[in-house]
């Protein structure tokens, strides 16, 4: 994105003249060092921190490499809180609930798309404004549901009410309207019906946005905390948003800060991966996705 | 990675697929139709159900919960009438509570705002490394608030947070971040906008990254410092952008749960509007009544700013 205008430029323009060469790095390369650090340098200490032993976190003088680096913290915050459990209710959750949104995202927004229906305006209209109802005015509601339905404490609880998904339908749709009509005309011509077309042309052809769509979702449900917190209190079901918030300490007093660094490393760590590897098509689908608002 | 139309998303539709116009209209609901309506309620009915249910459901039933002095869990409650709304308007916690919502929100909005241009101006530069900057300070947005808000609570801890430590070199005592209601809600408002900071970055540089090349050297050339071209000339074009990242920063804002809730618990001094509403219901208050009221007055504040926003959408936001 940077390099495309770099042959037009004239050579004393280039950042890294030596004429330009302080310029480009007190003006340059500084400011953009500032922003990444300041960013970086909290969640390096984070790391550090839970390798640390007790002895170098209780401490008014800092060090910044662990002397001894070892797990124990790690260790130490597995066995005060079911840690494992959290991290394969994250899993469970994450996994199921964004496999089921996004398969209905694809259907709604293909119906939308590509089926005549005499209500489609309604409908899309119906979905573009659930986008804009903040999930955290409809908890109480939903809690005395699905506490009725005796959701409370069971995967189901946690995931049901999450599942109808706005922001997956309307990323799909805007893409499946990109299509050129031309490549399902054909298959209409060899007589193949919706489900076909669906499976056989338009999913191969959005996989990108797919991608796009199910990494956003993962990203959601996995840091999802306000509904999990209302509709679990048993260990055993916790999700580790929830699961962290029982390490700490209510009452004020001091922390256990270097068992707090490990769970804060075990519910960041994944998604940190998932976004070194594919931040393209995260960042694009965040940046999109939003445009409704 | 693709541009960023953040304004035009809507309006540059691709073709639609489109029935054939030469069906006459009394055929249009032949067998094939029909057919296809089925198909489309198979494939549209079950998310559209779940979106009834959980999402449109919820705000009719606040209504009703908002009119009863009700315990959760409780199998009756008594029918206050409006008394929940009237005790919101006038108790003085109540305005506190809009009093720290205004604050949360303007500072983290405006923060956000401010620093991710900067941030976004720093990006747009042609330099190695840019890329990789911009994934790194994008990164906090797709992190878990709760995580997050654990990392910065050690930071900030008074005794052996890095902050704490810094201070101490410069000969300064550290202040109880958490106990002190006011420097409380600064403390959540600061780790807000570094988490959100990258999102407003990464929308300003795709709309920096859009202003003609031609118009900043039309203006060089006229004798414009680099100061002038950007009030003058960058600002200006930008204006949709701000606009956008304006409405979509504030309906964020408002929604705002997770590092407060585990940064400070109790909400002392960081109650905003959300997080009163939850602590009303599921915190120790045990009134949930009055806790869907709040969620009404709450969802008839982002309605009216959704309006707006639709409505100046609609005209755009010119620079001529």
């Amino acid at each position: 994105m940077s390099t495309n205008t770099l042959e037009t430029t004239a050579p004393r323009d280039r950042p890294l003249s030596w004429q330009n060469l302080g310029k480009t790095i007190a003006g340059g390369y500084v400011p953009l060092l500032l922003a990444t650090l300041v960013v970086f340098v909290p969640l390096l200490w984070m790391m550090l921190s839970s390798l640390k032993a007790p002895g170098e976190i209780v401490t008014t003088n800092l060090t910044l490499l662990p002397k001894n680096p070892s797990l124990q913290n790690y260790a130490d915050a597995a066995s005060t809180v079911p840690f494992a459990r959290f991290f394969l209710n994250s899993v469970i959750v994450t996994v199921i609930g964004s496999t089921i949104k996004c398969v209905l995202a694809v259907f709604t927004a293909y119906a939308l798309v590509f089926i005549r229906f005499p209500f489609k305006r309604v409908i899309f209209l119906l979905i573009l404004v659930a986008l804009m109802v903040p999930p955290q005015v409809s908890v109480l509601p939903n809690y005395v549901l699905i506490a009725g339905m005796g959701g409370l404490n069971t995967y189901w609880g946690i995931i049901l009410p999450g599942l109808g998904t706005a922001f997956g339908t309307f990323l799909l749709r805007q893409h499946f309207l990109t299509l050129p009509p031309a490549i399902l005309e054909s298959a209409e011509i060899d007589g193949a019906g919706h489900w076909r077309k669906l499976w056989k042309i338009v999913v191969p052809v959005s996989v990108p946005s797919i991608a796009t769509v199910a990494l956003v979702t993962i990203v959601s449900e996995w840091n999802e905390y306000i509904w999990p917190l209302i509709v679990t209190d048993h260990p055993d079901m916790m999700t580790l948003p929830v699961g962290l918030t029982q390490l700490v300490n209510s009452d004020g007093s001091t922390q256990n800060w270097g068992m707090l660094m490990a769970g804060a490393v075990i519910v960041l760590l994944p998604i940190l991966l998932i976004f070194a590897a594919l931040q393209r098509y995260i960042v694009s689908g965040l940046t999109q996705g939003s445009v409704t608002g | 990675m693709g541009r960023l139309d953040t304004s035009d998303a809507q309006t540059s539709r691709a073709p639609v697929h489109r029935p054939p116009l030469s069906i006459p209209k009394n055929r249009r609901w032949n067998r094939r139709t029909r057919r296809d309506a089925w198909v489309f309620a198979a494939f549209a009915a079950p998310n559209v159900l779940l979106i009834l249910l959980f999402t449109y459901r919820p705000l009719v039933t606040n209504f009703y919960y908002s009119t009863l002095d009700w315990t959760l869990g409780a199998a009756t409650a008594t029918n206050v009438g409006l008394g929940n709304y009237v005790e919101f308007f006038t108790s003085p916690d109540a305005s506190s509570v809009l009093g720290v919502t205004a604050i949360f929100t303007i500072t983290t909005v405006g923060g956000a705002m401010i620093l991710g241009l900067l941030v976004a101006l720093a990006l747009n530069q042609r330099l190695k490394g840019t890329t990789f900057a911009r994934a790194v300070v994008f990164a906090p947005y797709v992190l878990s608030g709760v995580g997050v808000g654990l990392v910065w609570l050690f930071i900030f801890d008074p005794t052996y947070g890095v902050l704490s430590w810094i201070l101490r070199t410069v000969g300064q005592a550290s202040p109880q971040w958490v106990n002190d209601p006011k420097l409380a809600l600064l403390m959540v408002i600061i780790v807000y906008v570094w988490k959100n900071l990258g999102y407003c970055a990464v929308v300003y540089l795709a709309g920096l990254q859009s202003v003609p090349a031609q118009l900043l050297e039309a203006a060089s050339l006229d004798g414009a410092s680099s100061l002038r071209r950007f009030t003058s000339v960058v600002l200006p074009l930008l204006s949709p952008t701000t606009f956008f990242l304006l409405i979509t920063s504030l309906l964020s804002s408002l929604q705002a749960f997770d590092i407060i809730r585990i940064m400070t618990p109790s909400g002392n001094g960081t109650s905003t509007l959300i997080f009163d509403s939850y602590l009303q219901a599921f915190g120790s208050y045990n009134r949930a009544g009055y806790s869907a009221a709040i969620s009404v007055v709450l969802f008839a504040g982002l309605l009216v700013m959704t309006a707006v926003q639709l409505r100046f959408v609609e005209r755009k936001v010119h620079y001529s």
